[in-house]
């Protein structure tokens, strides 16, 4: 009988994966996939280091930041929820057309579409809709956390105000997003929270002409609330989100010690 | 500024033991300036201490700089440090100005023309704490527990997602009202104060002033102290501020039925829809 060859041994085939031009230059040395990682003190420290996280996270952090009951990781989670928010909306971008004019309402169509034949449709739909009520409630929570541990005080006050921005942001994504599908609830509901905005004071008129781009909502408003929905207020609010981290690493990170 | 000559015999000699052509120059040339020194009559080489302590003393009477002595103010004070008035002191003579010079860090009878820039403060230019903190990796310590969050909030998400399907009713339908109309439920605070202010009031001052307020706790709150015993007052107005919010918000969610009337959900059913 002819000798079998030996198949590859798993360190045979983790050496021959990890060791090559290719797979080390896309891990940099401190990378927990690059071969030769220690569980040692320089390679924890170059995992922070040489990873794009280095953006968010410093190398080091005070440790009583990382209990749960500090912080409840609402920042993180707002912020995941963002991402979760921006996937799964590029996602339903594919499938839905902002059009409403009187008896062609492709909006509408389009949503019974995404929900009845596209695959996951219904699924991608529901977490992004949950997914922002979610959102604004963690963003909320936050906020309050931060306000009982006295983390707005100097040096994070501008910090804090960036937060509020955030904040109000976040609300303006989800109120704009609450029109698209379209139906009867997106449209009421608009339309109380737009009569509101009709009596700020001197120019209230003209703010509501702007927003609804019309007297009344109408095929203008769903084109004008679906590029700010999709464009316009993720592209401030990614701004102000990158100020918002560089500014904690700035003003020392986490705070307290209570 | 003349060339310097070369002297021609250093320059021999080391072209001739093979050291490089631009080195050897080089050397030649600081070998012409300490000939022409010696023939000056100055002293070439390190100074004895006993020398360098005179010409410091010298400078010190000419200039005015370190008078006092930095060694003993430091060793003056009781902590080890320069006490306030030591380090005015000290400022002040580095400033030269205890000979009333017109110009800052230029000694007025100073040859020298060269003048202070800056005075680095002792602690450096950034802040640097003094106790040594409680401090652990990100890596592995706060990387996996954010990434145990996520987890979780995307399987929370998921599930929900799975089993609660959205919201969505009947076409828009301009003519035809819904009886109660309600906006998104983080405005219905709002639409609740609208029963009691006149909508200008309750759509428009009261969030934005509240807005500005926020934003601006951070500058009117000057008690430095973040522990919750020192504070009572913020986190009492913060609680009355949430608590209020959020009893609005749910009033105009659950309480409140057509016509935005009160409502008991328990008796005439939930108007509710997120």
């Amino acid at each position: 009988m002819p000798k079998l060859p030996t198949p590859p041994s798993w360190s045979d085939i983790q050496k021959n994966t990890q060791d090559n031009v290719i797979w080390k230059s896309i891990f940099r040395p401190g990378s927990i996939y690059r071969k030769g990682y220690r569980d040692t003190s320089r390679d924890r420290a170059l995992a922070a280091m040489n990873n794009v996280l280095y953006h968010l996270h410093p190398v080091k952090v005070k440790r009583h930041g990382l209990k749960l009951t500090y912080t409840y990781c609402l920042g993180g989670l707002s912020f995941f929820l963002f991402v979760v928010l921006t996937i799964t909306g590029i996602f339903l971008m594919f499938f839905y057309t902002p059009a409403a004019g009187a008896g062609t309402e492709l909006a509408y169509a389009d949503m019974r579409t995404i929900q009845a034949s596209v695959t996951f449709g219904q699924l991608v739909r529901n977490m992004h809709r949950w997914g922002a009520h979610l959102m604004v409630f963690t963003v909320f929570l936050h906020m309050a956390r931060v306000f009982y541990h006295g983390a707005y005080k100097p040096p994070r006050e501008f910090n804090w105000v960036v937060g509020v921005i955030l904040l109000t942001l976040t609300l303006l994504l989800s109120f704009t997003g609450y029109l698209l599908p379209w139906d009867q609830l997106a449209v009421w509901a608009v339309t109380v929270g737009t009569e509101m905005m009709g009596f700020t004071p001197v120019f209230g008129k003209q703010v509501q002409f702007v927003l609804l781009g019309g007297a009344v909502i109408g095929p203008n408003t769903l084109l004008r609330w679906y590029v700010l929905h999709v464009l316009f207020v993720p592209f401030v609010t990614v701004v102000f989100l990158a100020v918002h981290f560089w500014r904690i690493r700035k003003d020392g990170g986490i705070s307290g010690p209570l | 500024m003349a060339e310097v000559e070369i002297d021609q015999a250093t320059y021999d000699a080391l072209t001739g033991s093979g050291v490089p052509e631009r080195i050897a120059r080089a050397k030649a040339k600081a070998a012409t300036v300490r000939k022409e020194k010696v023939a000056e009559g100055v002293e070439i080489g390190p100074k004895s201490a006993d020398t360098a302590t005179k010409a410091l003393a010298t400078f010190r009477e000419n200039y005015g700089g370190g008078s006092g002595g930095t060694t003993t103010a430091v060793l003056d004070a009781p902590s080890g440090r320069l006490t306030p008035e030591q380090r005015a002191e000290r400022v002040r003579a580095s400033l030269g100005q205890t000979n009333g010079s017109p110009s800052i860090g230029v000694p007025s009878d100073s040859k020298h023309t060269h003048r202070l820039l800056a005075l680095i403060p002792p602690s450096g230019i950034q802040q640097v704490s003094d106790k040594q903190q409680d401090k652990v990796y990100t890596w592995p310590h706060l990387l996996l527990v954010e990434f145990v969050a996520l987890l979780a909030m995307g399987a929370v998400l998921l599930v929900m997602s799975y089993f609660i399907d959205a919201t969505f009713r009947d076409l828009a339908n301009p003519n035809l009202t819904p009886n109660p109309s309600k906006a998104p439920w983080y405005f219905l605070g709002l639409q609740e104060l609208l029963r009691y202010f006149h909508p200008m009031v309750a759509g428009v001052t009261i969030p934005g002033v509240g807005l500005i307020v926020l934003g601006g706790a951070a500058y009117v709150d000057k008690n430095p102290s973040a522990k919750p015993e020192n504070r009572k007052f913020a986190n009492m107005a913060m609680t009355f501020f949430l608590v209020m919010w959020t009893l609005f918000v749910l009033a105009g969610s659950f309480f409140r039925g057509p016509g935005f009337n009160w409502v008991w959900p328990w008796v005439d059913g939930l108007f509710f829809e997120l």
